[in-house]
């Protein structure tokens, strides 16, 4: 049995050890929000934040997740977040839509640990999750546009 | 007095009756001619609606009294953006506002939702679904807005010619009065269906040709987009298929005990592709597959390498093919022709990687019909394939189409070989609980179904003047439509037309033109892949023309333009790249600029790539100018983002990508060996779209085969190397 802190709430899972997080959140807590694009932290399908920081939760067993709160998809909030998806929606950046949960959540990973990046330093950043629309023209303008909005105080 | 109230009461007394529901809305079944082809009909329709033998009832918009209008979309949303492109064309001519209108997915009815390019059959592929539906979803918003004209008019006593739509209302100029569409639907929906209508003249578009929002943004930036892995049934089992390592392997034995043992795991069952276990979720099911013991009888089993099988090919190249084309005597002017040019060119198999991994979700019902949840492209095919598998009739499988995180291709199976899994498994295992097939990336990886290998040899010889004199094309490779349906319907002479499609169909004015094709047998599965034969023919030819420039000394844009005094539209493509992208202007060193052009499903797209060759042979794609000639430009920001995304698909190929074999078995199985174009290589992007008022066509493809030839020519700008081989690791 496993108490996992999730968008803000506790959720209990019984779940062998090394089931996971992946499979956890989508087969047995029915947030499938969060996709399966490898299985091996190849593609970045998975991504979701733990203490605010972007992991793959495809190579992470539940039994190593610990108390660290894990933001998904469905439970993005807060101020670095809501900038990231209103210039992904500004910017119409997905097209099958799949690889999205994860570019939006290793966008907001991204900056809010530097909210000021260089066009290179997203284009590095954003790497690691593939997206197979090659939607990437646009991932990189959102990067861009969701950073200039933050440090204009336009989002709230 | 408000009009609100005028119409609310008027509406009620004249056309409630007892028994009809108050919210009944406005569905419409339209007549519309199955063989309707785009171009068929302008504007204005009077008089082609006239093979009233052939009419059949069609379902495409529905506009309920809540004031919201649903339409139902045919083809399968999978990233090109149809559900925008078919709920804008409903909208225009409609005159609904644009964010009253929904989409949601028709159920597989070949009947009424058909591609009408394709007969009677339901599917999407060929980037056709905007060039089919063009006119049909005009007509369904058109008869839709005549109806509700009609219905205000009886409603306020007046004359429907004096009425006008706009924003999801009906009104009288000049009068006050005025209704929206929801407080119109119930009466509307008491009156007959127009056969005519009129449609707008372009002139007056309000949506079509503007970059109208997608409708499928915000599920797709919030988490709640439904794929194909995110269905839950009730009591559902999560199963999974351990396939043979080497395609045309034959079960021998299995021992599925330490795989029942396995926690989660309930079922193991041979099916025709191997061996399936069924468990409670998707990690005890690979948990269990991981501990099946299996024995395959290879004896018939491919067992070659890829060097081997471009060996064979190569040999193939030496002897004359099957004429695909053949203008003037190509083989005669070789024959006497000195310095002739010549190049081979090789194209690895490649697999479609979608981001989203295959798979199927089906339910059994007592009467024996079946329920299914998947990213359906083919749904026609794959209802009969599936009756079959199951003993019942084709009507008795319910698809119900999902989003698909990708396809290029993938999922348009000519044998439904994912979708007649599912149901397989669904059989073995009595049908008592609904099933989700799901396939692993290293299924999806090393599952076959991939885009061929190809050779290509190509000669030529050349006039004084520089110009060609003749050019001989051979192709090498594995049929994708052998003994598939649509085998009669694309072979022409033995040619299988998707082989060849781009290379006979060479735009330049050539005096001796001939196209050969051998066509080979393996036992590798293969498959349409994102813009069919041009993805080896546009690269083969558009960087020999460029070849044969630099023998002619002439400037490649220049050396084009001279030969497409018969392809008008090549060349507007030709030179607006060619102004857009700066050809000609100085470069730093160690950079340079290649361009090529090439039509596919009848899109015409031009492309100037920039590059940088660094040390030992690495390179960069800077910047992409991007020329596309589509006909009318339904939604300019979605041709944007094909362009951008086509071309990035294709530059995959020419980094990195390729299947390769070893004794037999496929050797990549993840993205780690399966490398594929990342954020940090993809190139900016700019996209000029011509002006036109020629019938849509599609822009799913046509990128993606024009960036491979526009890069290799650039890097031979820098190298003065050929590059004839893709992938290109080193320039
Ligand atoms: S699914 Fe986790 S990185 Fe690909
Ligand atoms: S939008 Fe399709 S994989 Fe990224």
């Amino acid at each position: 049995m496993y108490e996992l802190n999730i968008n803000g709430a506790s959720h209990r899972v019984d779940a062998p050890a090394d089931m996971p997080l992946l499979w956890v959140l989508r087969d047995l807590l029915g947030l499938t929000g969060t996709k399966y694009g490898c299985g091996i932290a190849q593609c970045g399908a998975c991504t979701v934040l733990i203490d605010g920081v972007a992991q793959r939760s495809c190579v992470l067993p539940v039994s190593a997740v610990g108390d660290g709160a894990i933001t998904t998809i469905e439970g993005l909030d807060g101020k670095v977040g809501r900038a990231v998806q209103s210039a992904w929606e500004a910017l119409s950046v997905p097209q099958c839509g799949f690889c999205q949960s994860g570019q939006i959540l290793a966008a907001t990973s991204l900056l809010t640990n530097n909210p000021t990046p260089s066009d290179a330093q997203i284009a590095e950043g954003m790497s690691g999750n593939i997206c197979r629309c090659c939607t990437y023209v646009r991932i990189g303008k959102a990067v861009r546009k969701a950073a200039d909005d933050l440090t204009q105080g336009a989002v709230r | 007095m408000s009009s609100d109230v005028i119409v609310r009461n008027v509406s009620r007394r004249a056309f409630l009756s007892a028994g009809l529901k108050a919210a009944a809305g406005l569905t419409l079944s339209l007549a519309l001619p199955v063989q309707a082809k785009v171009g068929d009909a302008g504007p204005g329709l009077a008089g082609t609606d006239k093979a009233a033998a052939e009419l059949a009832p069609n379902a495409f918009v529905r506009i309920g009294a809540d004031d919201r209008v649903t339409v139902v979309a045919k083809h399968l949303e999978m990233g090109q953006g149809t559900y925008t492109g078919l709920a804008t064309l409903v909208a225009e001519e409609l005159d609904a506002r644009w964010d009253q209108v929904d989409v949601i997915s028709a159920p597989a009815d070949a009947k009424r939702y058909n591609n009408l390019l394709w007969g009677a059959a339901q599917g999407t592929g060929g980037s056709t679904a905007i060039a089919n539906s063009y006119e049909q979803m005009r007509r369904a918003g058109a008869a839709a807005r005549v109806m509700l004209l009609e219905a205000a008019a009886r409603i306020w006593g007046v004359d429907a010619q004096t009425l006008s739509a706009q924003d999801g209302r009906v009104f009288k100029p000049g009068t006050g009065l005025s209704a929206s569409f929801g407080e119109l639907a119930d009466a509307a929906s008491r009156l007959e269906v127009p056969v005519e209508v009129v449609l707008k003249d372009p002139a007056q578009f309000r949506l079509v040709g503007h970059p109208v929002p997608r409708k499928d943004i915000a599920a797709k930036i919030n988490g709640s987009a439904v794929f194909t892995q995110d269905i839950q049934r009730p009591g559902m089992r999560t199963a999974m298929i351990a396939r043979a390592p080497r395609f045309g392997a034959k079960l021998k034995s299995f021992d599925g005990e330490k795989a029942l043992a396995s926690s989660g795991v309930r079922e193991v069952h041979a099916v025709p592709s191997g061996i399936a276990v069924i468990a409670d979720h998707f990690w005890a099911a690979k948990t269990g597959r991981d501990v099946l013991r299996i024995e395959w009888d290879e004896s018939a089993a491919f067992d070659a390498g890829s060097e081997a099988v471009f060996k064979d090919y190569a040999t193939l190249l030496d002897k004359p093919g099957l004429p695909a084309r053949s203008d003037g005597d190509a083989n005669e002017a070789l024959k006497d022709a000195q310095g002739v040019v010549r190049a081979d060119y090789r194209f690895p198999f490649l697999a479609h990687a979608a981001m989203e991994t295959l798979g199927c979700v089906i339910e059994q019902q007592n009467d024996g019909s079946v329920d299914m949840w998947y990213g359906a492209q083919m749904q026609t095919g794959d209802q009969y394939a599936v009756s079959k598998v199951l003993g019942i009739r084709p009507d008795q499988v319910r698809i119900h189409t999902l989003y698909a995180g990708g396809s290029f291709g993938r999922r348009a199976n000519p044998f439904s070989d994912y979708v007649v899994e599912a149901a397989e498994v669904l059989k073995a295992s009595g049908g008592k609980t609904p099933i989700k097939l799901v396939w692993t990336r290293e299924d999806d990886t090393r599952g076959g179904w991939y885009r061929a290998a190809y050779m290509h040899r190509i000669e030529a010889s050349l006039e004084s003047d520089g110009k060609p004199a003749a050019w001989r094309n051979r192709i090498v490779g594995q049929s994708i439509v052998a003994g598939t349906a649509f085998e009669s319907g694309m072979t022409r002479k033995g040619v299988d037309v998707t082989s060849v499609e781009g290379a006979a169909t060479l735009p330049y004015d050539i005096p001796n033109l001939r196209v050969e094709l051998h066509t080979t047998k393996l036992p590798v599965p293969i498959q349409w892949w994102r813009s069919v034969g041009s993805t080896h023919t546009a690269y083969a030819t558009e960087t020999f023309l460029d070849l044969l420039a630099r023998e002619a000394g002439q400037d490649p844009v220049d050396y084009r333009r001279a030969l497409l005094g018969e392809s008008p539209r090549h060349l507007q493509v030709l030179n607006l790249v060619a102004e857009k992208g700066g050809w000609g202007k100085p470069l730093a060193k160690g950079r340079g600029r290649g361009v090529a052009v090439h039509e596919s499903f009848n899109s015409y797209v031009a492309m100037v790539a920039e590059v940088t060759v660094k040390g030992s042979g690495r390179y960069s794609v800077d910047r992409v100018v991007v020329a596309v000639d589509c006909g009318v430009a339904v939604n300019p920001d979605i041709i944007r983002a094909q362009m951008e995304g086509g071309l990035g698909y294709g530059l995959s190929t020419v980094l990195e990508s390729e299947i390769t074999f070893a004794d037999g078995a496929v050797r990549e199985s993840n993205f780690h060996d399966y490398t594929v174009l990342r954020a940090n290589q993809m190139p900016e992007v700019e996209v000029h779209i011509v002006p036109s008022a020629e019938a849509p066509t599609g822009v799913g493809e046509p990128a993606t085969p024009v960036i491979g030839p526009a890069v290799a020519n650039a890097l031979s700008s820098v190298t003065g190397k050929r590059y004839l081989q893709l992938p290109i690791r080193r320039a």
